[in-house]
């Protein structure tokens, strides 16, 4: 550095000057240095790391999610791979032209594309999930910085027909709803991974290693059977539209395994366009949802009574006048029965007689039989929101409340806990756990709510129930002795009960060897009537008659002893072993 | 025998053509020059691997620039004298130019369309500034009054106010920073020098205290503009904004920090290949050069950035006139604003603005501005006596 010293530089320049600013180069020389040196030693496995985690990604391979099969190998629901159209707004400067196209290709405009790309974001979305044409197309116009990446989507192939039950997924194909939600865990599979560099661009630049390879989701198949589903919502469907009803469910199980066959709800929707959803549309109601059952109750107040051997099939009961006061609230009939047979309780559906058998049963006892029925208590099919509807300990029953329950009142369940119920009618008093999917083995054991012969005598009111004299002679099917109750209840608003009903029916068949238990309830009717024989009883016979055909099962009443009479009207039954004489349909009772 | 017989009679041996041409080349500088321009020439080939034409586009520009810092060398520090206040002017009226008719890249306008080529403006008022404040100070001689100073710093001014109006704050700072090295050596009072520089110490301090609050997005800085403000904030703190404004410094301070001490070595750096560097063969190409040389790579660019303003200090030291002396001091300091200012804004001490890396960075008309001022400082080196004389 002599040249500050220079004797030129001196003479011309003061020297102090060219210290001062030697001096101040030196001071930023030392600080880049510093800085340098800093960066490159001291900060260097830091920064290196943070160079690394730039390109090296860990590519993550999706598993194919699993199907959903119903029990014949049909699917429900399957994974399709689709496209979807992302863009690094950096590079995606598109002329006016090619925006323009894009935006017609992708179905949306130019101006909401522009907007997107404005995003100062490395990372946009144009579209998610398009169909495979469209990415084709889109493709073909190699359009600088927009990208495609491969997803799945899931399509369900019944539609709105088994809509609740199976759920859906979110757009991370995720189980969100039903069986996609309950089942996820099979379903989704485990994605795989790849160590891979990437440049900025997102492209693939080398392929390091495999971590994992993924794990394809494994199908589920079903207890399912998607042509009764079909049989069971076409039925409910054709019935909410009659009857302007709010809502309706049906339950198909078969009595042999305790799988569930079918399961439908109204008001449902398309899974493949979830536009605007409400939550009535998502509910599994059938599930989800309970309502006071009203007489479908009434086999088992009886059943009860018989097993204790307080009556026996042929007891008289006086029903006389059709009222029964107890405190200060009355019980009625709506016709006035005179004296019945306990079987005829059953057949008339008469809330008296109900009422004054449940009266000489222990309130423990009766609360025992309802919670050995699973009343009261979710069933645990691994549904989001199952409801286990209202059972009050026996404790605090009061007289009055012992005997509404006997038909159905102050106590609620959901359908599918009411169908339960009815399969220790047909299957011999005993009742088994439901399955969702198919069983290849027999059903696990099952628990003896009442009595083999308890259970066939109840079968054989049920069927009488049925027949010409009964509440629901609509629920006859041609060609097979038909077992079940009614159901009219009234609906409570605001703690009352409201000119607002729910007409059901549950019931099995065939009676000489039951295979299904099939329970509909149709939610405010409004048009045609409320009682359960005349709303939910040609909703059974229609869904059961069909499955019974379905699945081949042999019919066990001559078939010309039925046959439907011009404008779906039932004509008098010839025969039956139930069927003592000839006699008009009457109106279902309560 | 015979060849080099007939070579040696002609008027034009390849000796003597060379000797003509070498002639008023200072070794020691060109030297220097010659490394600088073949290390940046291998940096820059790693950073434009995505666009090897790149390489043989700045060949080019590099052809033309070192025809003109020879015919720079050949003119006479009188003849320096003579152009200094027509260049001046010249360079101010196509600086006009630009703001009226200039071609807009980037938000800016700094480009002017001649029809047979696109140049900067800008990079000539590099050479002007100091030319035209050295012509100035010599006709005052070193008898300078307060008003002279007061004229000089109009000089300055104008142009730097045009350049940074384009907006092109790095070249405006550069050129305002030459110019004040030409003011503050031609002995402008220390009673103004020290108190500008204790103002800018403080504003330097206050920033970076109050960084928090003067960030804030509602606050407005009264001169500056939206995205000038936004490169302090974010030298202050640069992982506010990863991946908007603080991108650039984030992406070559990792660029950096992972060459380590020896560099992954030359085509090898993630950064720069994988395309995560921003303006990688421009404004950061330090990074690259970072990145796979390593500590060892910028040590040695800085040896040899302080070896050429070093010797650019020695030509003023050893020049006869006050013209010279500022003009070859102002050109060699004007080196080390450059490399300054870049590399400091590469590693994150200084906030992002454009300024190119010199003789390293790609761009033409910067090559042709530092190139003409190495030719300058090679005329004064070589006509120091005949001056004299």
């Amino acid at each position: 550095m002599k040249f500050s010293e220079s004797p030129l530089l001196s003479r011309l320049v003061p020297p102090r000057r060219g210290r001062v600013l030697l001096l101040m180069l030196m001071g930023c020389f030392v600080a880049l240095l510093a800085r340098a040196f800093y960066l490159q030693t001291m900060r260097n496995d830091f920064l290196q790391q943070k160079g690394e985690s730039r390109y090296s990604r860990v590519l993550e391979l999706s598993a194919t999610r699993g199907r959903i099969l119903d029990r014949q190998g049909d699917v429900l629901a399957v994974s399709t791979p689709v496209k979807s159209v992302w863009a690094i707004p950096e590079d995606a400067r598109l002329a006016p032209a090619g925006l323009r196209r894009l935006a017609s290709i992708l179905g949306t405009s130019a101006r909401e594309l522009t907007r997107i790309l404005a995003s100062d974001k490395d990372f946009v979305y144009l579209q998610r999930q398009v169909p495979p044409d469209v990415a084709a197309r889109v493709e073909a116009l190699r359009l600088p910085g927009i990208h495609q990446s491969r997803e799945f989507r899931r399509y369900y192939p019944s539609g709105e027909v088994v809509a609740q039950l199976l759920g859906f997924t979110g757009v991370e194909d995720g189980g969100q709803e039903g069986i996609e939600l309950a089942f996820d865990a099979q379903l989704a599979g485990k994605p795989g991974s790849r160590r891979v560099i990437k440049d900025r661009r997102g492209n693939i630049v080398e392929d390091v290693e495999s971590i994992r390879s993924p794990r394809e989701g494994r199908d589920i198949v079903l207890a399912l059977d998607a042509k009764i589903q079909y049989m069971a919502y076409a039925a409910i469907r054709q019935a909410v539209e009659e009857h302007r009803a709010a809502a309706a469910g049906a339950v198909v199980l078969d009595a042999k395994t305790g799988e569930i066959l079918a399961m439908a709800n109204l008001p449902t929707y398309n899974p493949n366009n979830r536009g605007r959803l409400s939550g009535a549309q998502l509910r599994n109601r059938a599930v989800t949802d309970t309502f006071e059952p009203g007489s479908t109750l009434k086999p088992f107040t009886i059943a009860l009574a018989l097993d204790q051997e307080r009556v026996r099939f042929d007891t008289p009961i006086d029903t006389r006048p059709g009222r029964l006061t107890i405190g200060n609230a009355t019980i009625s009939d709506s016709h006035p029965n005179g004296v019945l047979t306990v079987a005829q309780v059953i057949q008339k559906s008469s809330n008296v007689g109900a009422a004054r058998i449940a009266l000489g049963a222990q309130p423990e006892d009766m609360w025992g039989m309802f919670a050995r029925l699973g009343f009261g208590e979710p069933l645990k099919l691994g549904f989001p929101g199952e409801a286990g509807g209202r059972l009050r300990p026996w404790q605090h029953w009061r007289p009055i409340e012992q005997a509404t329950m006997a038909y159905g009142h102050g106590i609620s369940v959901s359908l599918i806990q009411l169908a339960r119920g009815y399969l220790a009618f047909a299957r011999d008093g005993e009742i088994l756990p439901l399955s969702l999917t198919r069983l290849d083995a027999p059903p696990p054991g099952g628990v003896q709510v009442f009595s083999v012969r308890t259970a066939r005598e109840v079968r054989t009111m049920l069927e009488m129930a049925a027949g010409p004299e009964g509440t629901a002679p609509k629920a006859r099917v041609p060609g097979y002795r038909v077992a079940g109750k009614t159901g009219t209840a009234h609906k409570l608003a605001g703690g009352r009960y409201a000119e607002r009903y729910v007409a059901s029916f549950v019931g099995f068949a065939p009676v000489s060897d039951p295979r299904l238990v099939v329970a509909v309830m149709i939610d405010e009717p409004t048009v045609g009537g409320y009682y359960g024989g005349q709303i939910a009883a040609p909703v059974f016979s229609r869904v059961m008659g069909g499955a019974l055909r379905a699945l081949g099962v042999r019919p066990d009443a001559p078939e010309q002893a039925v046959h439907e009479a011009p404008g779906g009207q039932s004509a008098p039954p010839a025969a039956g072993p139930a069927a003592i004489r000839i006699s008009y349909p009457q109106r279902g009772l309560r | 025998m015979s060849l080099s017989a007939a070579l040696r009679a002609l008027p034009l041996h390849p000796r003597v053509l060379w000797a003509k041409l070498a002639a008023p080349i200072d070794p020691p500088l060109m030297a220097i020059v010659a490394t600088l321009l073949a290390c940046g020439m291998m940096v820059l080939a790693s950073a434009s691997a995505d666009n090897p034409l790149r390489l043989v586009s700045q060949a080019g520009n590099l052809a033309v620039a070192l025809t003109l810092m020879r015919i720079a060398a050949q003119i006479p520090p009188q003849g320096l004298m003579r152009l200094a206040p027509p260049v001046y002017v010249l360079a101010v009226l196509l600086l006009v130019a630009v703001a009226l008719a200039g071609d807009v890249s980037k938000g800016a306008r700094r480009w002017l369309n001649l029809g047979v080529a696109r140049i900067q403006p800008s990079e000539i008022m590099k050479i002007a500034m100091p030319m035209m404040l050295a012509w100035y100070f010599q006709k005052r001689e070193a008898m300078a009054a307060w008003h002279d100073f007061v004229v000089a710093a109009l000089i300055l001014l104008l142009p730097v106010g045009l350049i940074a109006k384009q907006p092109d704050l790095g070249t405006a700072v550069v050129v305002a920073a030459t110019g004040l090295f030409a003011i503050f050596l031609a002995g402008l009072s220390w009673k103004l020098v020290v108190p500008v520089l204790a103002a800018a110490a403080a504003g330097v301090v206050l920033l970076v205290a109050s960084g928090d609050s003067i960030c804030r997005p509602e606050v407005d800085w009264p001169g500056l503009r939206e995205y000038q403000k936004h490169r302090v904030c974010t030298l202050l703190d640069p992982g506010s904004d990863p991946l908007g404004k603080g991108f650039h410094t984030i992406q070559s301070t990792i660029a950096l920090g992972s060459g380590a001490i020896l560099g992954k070595g030359w085509m090898q750096g993630t950064q720069a290949h994988l395309e995560f560097l921003p303006e990688r063969h421009t404004d950061f190409i330090f990074a690259v050069a970072g990145e796979e040389f390593g500590l060892v790579g910028g040590i040695a660019l800085l040896l040899l950035y302080a070896a050429l303003i070093g010797r650019g200090l020695m030509i003023a030291a050893g020049a006869p006139t006050l013209f010279a002396r500022l003009l070859a001091a102002s050109l060699a300091l004007s080196y080390f604003a450059y490399a300054f200012v870049n590399i400091g804004m590469v590693s994150g001490i200084l906030p992002v603005v454009g300024v190119p890396l010199p003789f390293v960075s790609y761009g033409g008309s910067a090559l042709v501005a530092l190139l003409l001022g190495v030719g300058i400082l090679m005329s004064i080196q070589k006509h120091r006596m005949l001056v004299q004389k």
